[in-house]
């Protein structure tokens, strides 16, 4: 077990090597670096003449974008990072695994809420959709599942808007504190409820988002299970119908399920990207957007390099849970 | 001739509109029936019955098992009547998809639903209280009062037959608490380490404590008969239970079970292709082709004077020395079972048989009855076209001496002979 494991995490470095050599090549490919952006206004207006521009963006390492250049960046970026230094961010002014480590915890608060609310959703509503085929349960459970993970986040995440905060009024529009309101600061429950009040607006829209996906999963599973021919051994048992669902056939889905939902686990740091940004939320995924947005290239190297390692974590937990749920699956080397 | 060309066209493609229409319907159906055996707290009386003799543990009769699909009804089981007497092996013999498997799903109410269904017909039985209950209209929540505990299943594949994440012990186990509650946890073990030991498994403690995927194919169904029998039951079910194991391991299987059929004194329904099994271990048979009996009867009456040429043609496809001997070719029967949808009004088997003549293909044959309750659904019996010295299906000499070199092979331990051996059989 023990050298599995560190089997798989030797192997996990040099992914993560490739990855990180990749997105370094790719970001520095955008067509508009983070001077650019910063410097386009001031060279129009004529504030600025392109050898300022050129000095700065030799001061900030991006002058040379031929890929010997490149590479040489890289390795002094590879190097920096080994020593568990990611750099300062361009845009934030702060050392990027400063800036991760401030607002990953309240991205990682937002799934992982969410992510309890669609498992306790989905599973049930999977199972009973699965033993119930085509009934009007299932097709209603499907329909409507499948249309709230079609719509795009964005979308969505506005839908709710419209219709909770500006029509009915119920929740706030945007961002994690109430401006009118202060808060003593000894009032922690005050400002923990004022927070919580804010986020259930993306908490439901992140929920929306992936019950339907987790509901099909489970229902496919189950359908799968429930046709074997070890369920009608169970029956011919003489087993009650409820016991042949709930432990014979569920314990087989668990397999499927477990492994998924545990590889999803680490990804719950990595933050919702576009719903994070559409309700204004400082989390781990909109500061990336912006970084992204602005060519920060330390934090977009970092936030990505992040994204990787959870990644590997994520698959690496899924395969041990295998071993963990699955009687005939063993991990010896 | 145009006219006919159409109807056949119509047969095998479905118009939209037609597809929708027995969708329709079928749904329409399927929610009937699945309604009525969904129901709760029915009143005992309405699926009580009483047995037409009191000798037989199961009496079908005239049973329909339909299956509703896209493409029309499937008339998988089609007027099936047969018994099977107290302490008797019964062989239910056919090619694939003859509909052998589905009557004994059938029996336990295991047809996959809502897409199969119990059309019409009655399983009657008698419980081990005395109570006689007809399967065919239960509902679903009373018919745990039969499965396992009345009537056990053994099944084709045991591969795949045992739930893979659970422990033997643990499947075994739960078979028995479910009707014994009374008993505690130890008393429950110690009865499976025994059923354990009964079917032949050495180092049952062993085996109690090990999953499915680590034992051998020979060994699941071993446990397999553990499990359907650790409830004593008055009648078994196997469904094909050595087709998936090799013939050495074929050979313990069959033994085993004629062994343990004596020891808790019940019946077996025997399901399988290999007539050279039936002969082996079977007392009456039935041979099943497209979803009807076309002959059944004693097993001696079967293996020495077949009567319809369908069990003739089984017989002829056994692969014998004689063979061997001649270099003649192993005999088939030609052609294929037909689709069982949208069967045609005529004798099923006429397309394939050799001695069809002009009837055959105009109406589907009665039974025909001759000594000790055998029976052949086949028009050259009928006294009508005795005239027309039809030529009647025989078995060659050789394979007569076959088959009696295969009954005389019949493991000897433990028959139970009846003294009324005859008459407990038949439509």
């Amino acid at each position: 077990m023990v050298k599995y494991i560190l089997k798989r995490l030797g192997l996990a470095i040099i992914i993560l090597l490739g990855v990180s050599l990749l997105i370094y090549m790719l970001t520095m490919a955008m067509p508009a670096d983070y001077i650019d952006n910063r410097t386009a206004a001031a060279v129009q207006s004529g504030q600025m003449t392109p050898e300022d521009v050129l000095r700065l963006k030799e001061l900030y390492g991006l002058a040379d974008k031929s890929l010997p250049g490149i590479l040489k960046g890289y390795a002094s970026w590879f190097s920096n990072a080994l020593q568990g230094d990611l750099g300062f961010s361009f845009l934030y002014g702060r050392p990027v695994t400063q800036v991760i480590k401030e607002y990953v915890w309240i991205s990682f608060f937002i799934s992982l809420i969410a992510y309890v609310i669609e498992i306790i959703i989905a599973i049930p509503m999977g199972i009973r959709a699965a033993v119930n085929q085509y009934s009007g349960y299932d097709y209603t459970v499907s329909v409507f599942s499948m249309m709230a993970t079609a719509l795009p986040s964005f979308f969505l995440a506005a839908l709710l808007m419209n219709f909770f905060s500006i029509n009915l009024g119920w929740f706030p529009l945007q961002g994690l504190t109430t401006a009118t309101k202060i808060f003593h600061p000894s009032d922690k429950w005050g400002i923990f409820l004022d927070k919580a009040w804010h986020l259930v607006l993306p908490i439901i829209t992140l929920t929306l988002l992936s019950i339907g996906g987790l509901m099909r999963y489970t229902r496919t599973n189950m359908l799968e299970v429930m046709n074997s021919d070890y369920i009608r051994t169970a029956r011919a048992k003489g087993l009650p119908e409820k016991k042949v669902i709930n432990k014979h056939a569920f314990r087989n889905t668990f397999i499927p399920l477990v492994t998924t939902l545990s590889g999803m686990l680490p990804g719950l740091f990595s933050g919702a990207m576009i719903t994070e940004t559409v309700f204004s939320i400082p989390g781990i995924g909109s500061m990336a957007l912006r970084a992204t947005l602005q060519g920060d290239i330390p934090f977009v190297m970092g936030y990505n390099m992040f994204l990787a390692i959870l990644t590997v974590i994520g698959y690496l937990i899924s395969d041990l849970m295998y071993a963990v749920v699955d009687p005939r699956v063993q991990i010896s080397k | 001739m145009a006219k006919e060309n159409k109807k056949t066209k119509n047969t095998q493609y479905l118009t939209i509109k037609e597809e929708r229409e027995i969708a329709k319907s079928n749904r329409k159906i399927m929610k009937q029936f699945e309604r009525a055996k969904n129901r709760k707290n029915v009143d005992e009386s309405e699926f009580t019955t009483q047995m037409h003799d009191p000798r037989n543990v199961i009496e079908i009769d005239n049973l329909h098992t339909y299956f509703y699909t896209d493409v029309g009804t499937t008339k998988a089981v089609n007027g099936v009547s047969f018994k099977i007497p107290e302490g008797k092996i019964v062989g239910v013999v056919g090619e694939s998809g003859c509909g052998k498997s589905v009557t004994s799903l059938s029996v336990m109410q295991l047809v996959q639903g809502p897409v199969g269904q119990i059309v019409d017909g009655s399983i009657r039985y008698t419980t081990s209280e005395g109570k006689c209950y007809d399967i065919a209209k239960m509902p679903r929540d009373e018919m745990r009062r039969i499965r396992g505990k009345e009537i056990a299943m053994i099944f084709q594949e045991p591969m795949t037959s045992l739930n893979p994440v659970f422990k033997i012990g643990d499947q075994l186990d739960e078979a028995l608490a479910i009707f014994e509650p009374k008993m505690s946890k130890n008393e429950v073990k110690a009865r499976s380490i025994e059923m354990l030991e009964m079917v032949g498994i050495a180092d049952q403690e062993k085996i109690y404590h090990n999953y499915p995927h680590e034992l051998s194919g020979g060994m699941r169904q071993r446990v397999m008969i553990a499990m359907a029998l650790i409830c004593n039951p008055r009648l078994i079910i196997a469904d094909e239970p050595t087709t998936a194991l090799d013939v050495t391991i074929q050979a313990q299987i069959l033994e085993l079970l004629l062994e343990v059929k004596n020891k808790i004194n019940g019946s077996i329904m025997l399901i399988t292709h290999d007539l050279g099994v039936i002969a082996g271990m079977a007392d009456y048979v039935v041979v099943m082709y497209a979803g009807k009996i076309v002959e059944a009867g004693d097993i001696h009456d079967i293996f020495k004077n077949p009567k319809h040429p369908y069990t003739v043609g089984l017989m002829r496809s056994l692969p014998s020395l004689s063979h061997v001997v001649t270099g003649s070719r192993l005999y088939s029967i030609p052609g294929q079972v037909p689709s069982p949808v949208n069967l045609p009004d005529n004798c099923y088997f006429c397309n394939r048989c050799e001695y069809s003549f002009d009837i055959c293909m105009e109406q589907y044959p009665p039974d025909y009855y001759f000594e000790d309750n055998h029976r052949a659904a086949c028009f050259l019996y009928d006294e009508k076209y005795k005239d027309l010295d039809l030529i009647k299906p025989e078995l060659p000499r050789n394979l007569t001496d076959d088959s009696e070199s295969i009954m005389a092979r019949k493991i000897p331990q433990g028959r139970v002979v009846l003294e009324s051996e005859t008459d407990g059989f038949g439509g």
